[in-house]
């Protein structure tokens, strides 16, 4: 068996398997958590605070201009990364391939020289917040092994991304092997450390909000 | 003897042009190749066909190059060939021992077919005697050998899962002899062509890849030399074989196209006389001169970029076994926690 053939065959089921597993332990783990009965009375209708969540989901997209001075860089670039590796996965032909296999749904592509610049800018993007991480002296000592893990984790399907576009370093066959297997490590990584966030970012904000509205507070 | 046929220096010069171009050597060699071929002794083949469908050797029959075929058979002694000789049964048996006796440690043995060895090799039988012993008997002796097409390469369409032969290739029952493979199914011809000319002019096979294919043809793939590719470069792909994106000739990556993982000559030598290849039929590569094609994840029509995903009930159990540890977790985390999360909600 191939390289190619594992990962296109065993290490994607293994893979798939692991993450379903993952998210629902990890989301069901969150569900089943016993939370405290509140006992004073709401200060908002129940729509009221569903409407405080949903609107914190957006009001905490971006942070408060007090703080731009100080975070404002670390945030940008870290909506540059996002939105890139947004437009590759979901726009990129291979990927919306993949998916139509899978959900049976697509939608056109976008072209390949676009695919490929929002990499490079993603990748980029991602080497400058690791620099961040490692020079800032609060970010370094808040860091732990799982945000280096995550960022070696989403950094590798990326490289290996733009090299496959590229058809350079090694065959075809080769790297394409490599970006199905950094993908499978994604996979298998995502439900176990920070990467969840895919799955709780906007789910957390929302219930900081309705909780947020419930006591009166401002979202 | 080349002269008695009417075949001057200036044909043999520009046969060997031909053949050094072909093999990717620098011009030089030309000269050299025209000076050995002049010279050489008609080369001793002796060509056994084991668990296979004749379509190798059909090939090489139907080559629409004549001159080329022509020559080759003034280069090599084909000693022994079943399905072409005149001779059968125990008369046959009789050419092929002198064969190999005659020539000994000079003969080039060219297997077409793959080599079943379950069950004793019972499945294919040549003589009442099984293939792989016949392989073990004469490659000893031979000063190299040519796996021609998949089968014999990689053990090709009969290794095909379940493989219920035991279906092999020459170098897994092999392992002391220089073997050159020639995968495809068929082979090009004229890649055979140009290695028998090779060995008979220089007394060695050709440079060869890690899977023992001459890289003057299966150096590059399929999708390098691919008339589409700027299709796919430009990501215009063919979503379906009667859309128009088939008519206007697009790439065929996401019909299952394997041409970026298969080495092959297919794109530029192509077959028929030149005239077209599998892709410019309009049909994806299937890959088939790379081993175990017939098998490769996915199937002939899902893309490269796909593979085999676990089925639905297998991505259910995973869901319930997730939830199950998840509750678990939680309640152990309840009996673990004296005191309530913070956190306030109804």
């Amino acid at each position: 068996m191939t390289l190619l053939s594992f990962a296109r065959g065993p290490g994607m089921q293994l893979a798939t398997l692991i993450l379903i597993a993952g998210m629902f332990w990890r989301l069901s783990g969150i569900l089943l958590l016993r939370r405290r009965v509140a006992h004073a009375a709401a200060r908002n209708p129940f729509a009221a605070r569903l409407l405080g969540g949903g609107v914190a989901i957006f009001t905490r997209t971006i942070p408060r201009r007090t703080f731009w001075p100080r975070v404002g860089a670390g945030v940008a670039l870290s909506y540059v990364f996002h939105v890139g590796l947004f437009i590759v996965l979901f726009g990129g032909a291979p990927h919306i391939l993949v998916i139509h296999e899978i959900f049976g749904v697509a939608w056109p592509d976008l072209p390949k020289g676009v695919v490929v610049v929002a990499s490079g800018i993603t990748l980029a993007a991602l080497i400058l917040l690791l620099v961040r991480r490692l020079t800032h002296p609060v970010l370094r000592l808040l860091s732990t092994p799982d945000d280096y893990i995550s960022w070696v984790i989403v950094v590798l399907p990326v490289a290996t991304g733009i090299l496959l576009s590229g058809e350079t370093v090694a065959s075809y066959g080769t790297l394409l092997a490599l970006h199905i297997l950094s993908i499978e490590a994604l996979m298998i990584w995502l439900p176990f450390g920070k990467l969840m966030h895919v799955s709780l970012v906007f789910a957390g904000r929302f219930m900081l909000g309705y909780n947020f509205s419930r006591k009166g507070a401002a979202t | 003897m080349l002269a008695r046929r009417g075949f001057g220096r200036r044909g043999l010069l520009k046969f060997a042009i031909a053949m050094t171009a072909s093999l990717a050597l620098p011009p030089g060699m030309a000269t050299a190749m025209a000076d050995n071929l002049a010279k050489a002794r008609r080369q001793s083949v002796i060509w056994l066909s084991f668990q296979e469908c004749t379509g190798c050797l059909e090939t090489l029959l139907r080559t629409d190059s004549p001159t080329i075929a022509a020559l080759i058979f003034d280069f090599i002694s084909l000693d022994y060939q079943e399905a072409l000789m005149a001779a059968s049964g125990s008369a046959a048996e009789l050419t092929l021992r002198q064969a190999v006796a005659a020539n000994k440690g000079k003969y080039l043995l060219a297997i077409d077919g793959s080599v079943p060895v379950a069950d004793g090799g019972v499945y294919s039988l040549t003589g009442g005697k099984a293939n792989v012993s016949m392989l073990e008997e004469f490659a000893p002796d031979a000063a190299a050998i040519l796996a021609i097409g998949s089968c014999a390469a990689y053990g090709g369409i009969p290794k095909a899962f379940p493989n219920p032969t035991g279906a092999v290739g020459v170098e897994d029952v092999i392992s002391n002899k220089p073997i050159i493979n020639i995968p495809g199914c068929p082979p090009i011809p004229e890649v055979l062509s140009a290695v028998l000319v090779y060995f008979v002019s220089f007394g060695r096979l050709p440079e060869l890849d890690d899977k023992k294919r001459p890289v003057a043809y299966f150096g590059t793939t399929i999708h390098d030399q691919c008339y589409r590719r700027p299709f796919y470069d430009q990501g215009k792909f063919a979503k379906s074989f009667d859309d128009e994106g088939a008519r206007q000739g697009w790439c065929l990556f996401e019909l299952g196209c394997k041409g970026p993982t298969t080495h092959n000559a297919c794109a530029s030598l192509k077959w028929n006389d030149g005239t077209s290849f599998p892709i410019e039929s309009g049909h994806g590569c299937l890959g088939c001169s790379e081993p175990d094609f017939w098998d490769q994840e996915g199937g002939f029509y899902t893309s490269l970029a796909g593979g085999t995903g676990p089925g639905w009930r297998d991505a259910g159990i995973a869901a319930v076994a997730g939830i199950a540890g998840g509750a678990a977790a939680s309640f152990a985390a309840r009996h673990k926690t004296p005191k309530p999360m913070p956190e306030t909600t109804e």
